[in-house]
């Protein structure tokens, strides 16, 4: 069987780009760019290129890059490192509520050391209200974060005022821009942050590569301490193969990027369009525009999410839910939860986020065979027949 | 696959779903914060349950938890199966995922309510149940980390695997994160203090 993946917030497959250069270069030798010789040179060559393409990508200076192991680590680095770092002395740190997290609890560690996090609410949209941001600041806030993508939900958050807020008062602006950068364009100059994380397997390129953007000039305390690596902002030897694969998916972006959004822009608003009209008693989650052009995501009402995820999975169709009984730790995202959405439709949730081998055809196919899916769970579903009977 | 194959098999094909009018006995266990909720209603004849349907809301866990004991307890005598216990519908399954196995206690649990609600209604059989049947109610122990998985030794306050903060649900007495909502075992709500 045909297997539709439409999970892609969870991690995109690699491009055959990334994946060549990959490869070429382990079966070339591996060595370490920080060895003088010249087979540590030519790894040193390909760190350096692919800080350049991804540079070119998010439009900074290669030097504001600084290489990570993950999209939570480049979140942790950023809201630790910057709040460590006091730059104005504050000791207050404000993100929104519907956070990764990497960054909720990166807070909630601070809170353990002394400083005050302040969450900000969102909308029953998911969008958080820069005019909150500006009256929740205090003369000790030092750091505000504030993601400009959302995962679970697709929502795109008004970065570029919340950033202007936040530079005219000095505070330190961080972006988690995981779900974000590689699929829609992202100019850190124009958002005006000061820095912003991102992960290569969001946009075809490998697990285990990520990186943060650092402005010049804002001081950070690093996680790692050791060598020199990255200019001494995270230590320890580079992982030279998922670099190069990450600079190489960032090129491929690039070319990529506008064709690929547009296409599966259109998909995805078919798939929002017309999944009401074959099903009753669906609910988009986050905003119907301003959302990230692969994402749609759904609570479907009287059923819950785990059982649909495993019925569409033996049809062929991978998707992500948030509700509590896909969870280990059984509690429904909150990102659901701080949007107004109540505990029995989040567990409703379904996450149909595309990657760039999606057709028509798919979409047709995902139409087709999940409504027979829900109404067999509905059949068995005592809050369906509460529903029937009141509605009697 | 984190299910059994005995698990997938109960879950697409779930037997005994759906309702019976006028039941002899309905049990109702669980709420949405947690995820599952069940419906049991049972029919009654000559103190044997002639038949049994079920309503479930909930995960695959839950749908083929609700269809192993409406299964296991077709026939049987009421004591009998007031003795089904969580732990046997987890064996008969093969095993759950261990964040899983508050499922199985909410079945059992069902279950259960149905025929004591069958009892309440027939008041003269319960006073003579209650003589020649001790509580049988145990909730599966659980020896390791609701979150992670990682060992755990006793009521240990902190995960060594997953560095979490864990504290008594004080509904079950099992482990459960510090500052959860609900209890990852029962599915016990808690008021944030």
């Amino acid at each position: 069987m045909k297997r539709i993946y439409l999970d892609h917030i969870a991690g995109t497959p690699l491009h055959p780009r990334a994946g060549a250069v990959m490869s070429s270069y382990l079966e070339s030798g591996a060595a370490n760019p920080q060895s003088l010789h010249a087979d540590g040179q030519r790894a040193r060559q390909i760190v350096d290129d692919a800080r350049v393409k991804l540079a070119q990508l998010i439009h900074s200076r290669p030097e504001e890059i600084i290489f990570t192991s993950s999209g939570s680590e480049a979140n942790n680095l950023a809201l630790k490192g910057l709040a460590l770092a006091r730059h104005n002395g504050g000791d207050h740190i404000i993100l929104s509520s519907i956070e990764h997290l990497s960054l909720i609890q990166a807070a909630r560690s601070l809170e353990k050391t002394g400083f005050e996090a302040t969450r900000v609410a969102v909308d029953s949209q998911g969008v958080v209200d820069p005019d909150d941001i500006e009256r929740a600041l205090t003369p000790r806030t030092s750091v505000v974060s504030v993601m400009l993508a959302n995962s679970i939900v697709g929502t795109v958050e008004p970065i570029r005022e919340i950033a202007r807020i936040c530079r005219s008062r000095g505070i330190r602006f961080h972006t988690d821009a995981v779900a974000a950068v590689g699929n829609i364009p992202v100019d850190v100059g124009a958002l005006g942050v000061d820095s912003l994380s991102l992960a290569a397997d969001q946009f075809y390129g490998p697990q285990g590569s990520a990186a943060l953007f650092l402005r010049k000039g804002v001081k950070l305390v690093p996680l790692l301490d050791g060598g020199v690596q990255e200019s001494g902002r995270r230590a320890g030897t580079e992982n030279v193969p998922g670099i190069a694969g990450l600079g190489e998916a960032a090129s491929v972006a690039m070319e990529d990027m506008e064709e690929r959004g547009k296409r599966m822009r259109a998909l995805r608003n078919r798939l929002i369009q017309e999944l009401p009209q074959r099903l009753e008693h669906v609910v988009l989650t986050g905003h119907p525009e301003s959302r990230l052009p692969h994402h749609a995501s759904f609570c479907i009402r009287f059923v819950e999410g785990e059982g649909m995820l495993l019925h569409l999975d033996m049809q062929g169709i991978a998707v992500a839910s948030g509700s509590a009984c896909a969870s280990k730790s059984l509690q429904a995202s909150h990102v659901l939860l701080e949007m107004g959405i109540d505990h029995a439709l989040a567990q409703g949730s379904l996450v149909f986020s595309m990657v760039d081998d999606i057709t028509s055809g798919d979409i047709d196919y995902l139409l087709d065979v999940f409504p027979p899916i829900v109404e067999k769970l509905r059949k068995m579903s005592p809050l369906y027949f509460e529903y029937l009977e009141n509605s009697r | 696959m984190m299910y059994t194959e005995k698990v997938m098999e109960h879950f697409q094909n779930p037997r005994n779903v759906g309702q019976i009018k006028d039941p002899d006995g309905m049990g109702k266990v669980g709420n949405p914060v947690c995820g599952d909720l069940m419906t049991f209603y049972i029919k009654v004849k000559e103190d044997r349950i002639a038949d049994v349907k079920f309503q479930t809301f909930g995960c695959g866990a839950a749908i083929a938890v609700s269809s192993m004991v409406s299964e296991m307890a077709k026939g049987k005598t009421l004591s009998e199966a007031m003795k089904i216990t969580n732990a046997d519908v987890a064996e008969e399954l093969g095993g759950l995922p261990k964040n899983k196995l508050h499922c199985s206690n909410l079945g059992a649990d069902a279950l259960h309510a149905a025929i004591e609600d069958y009892r309440e209604k027939n008041r003269d059989l319960k006073l003579e149940a209650e003589k020649s049947e001790p509580q049988t109610h145990e909730e599966a122990v659980v020896d390791s980390c609701p979150y992670c998985d990682g060992p755990r030794e006793g009521m240990e306050k902190f995960c060594k695997s997953c560095q979490l903060e864990l504290t008594e649900c004080p509904e079950c007495r099992q482990a459960m994160e510090k500052d959860a909502e609900i209890c990852p075992h029962c599915g016990a709500t808690r008021v944030r203090t």
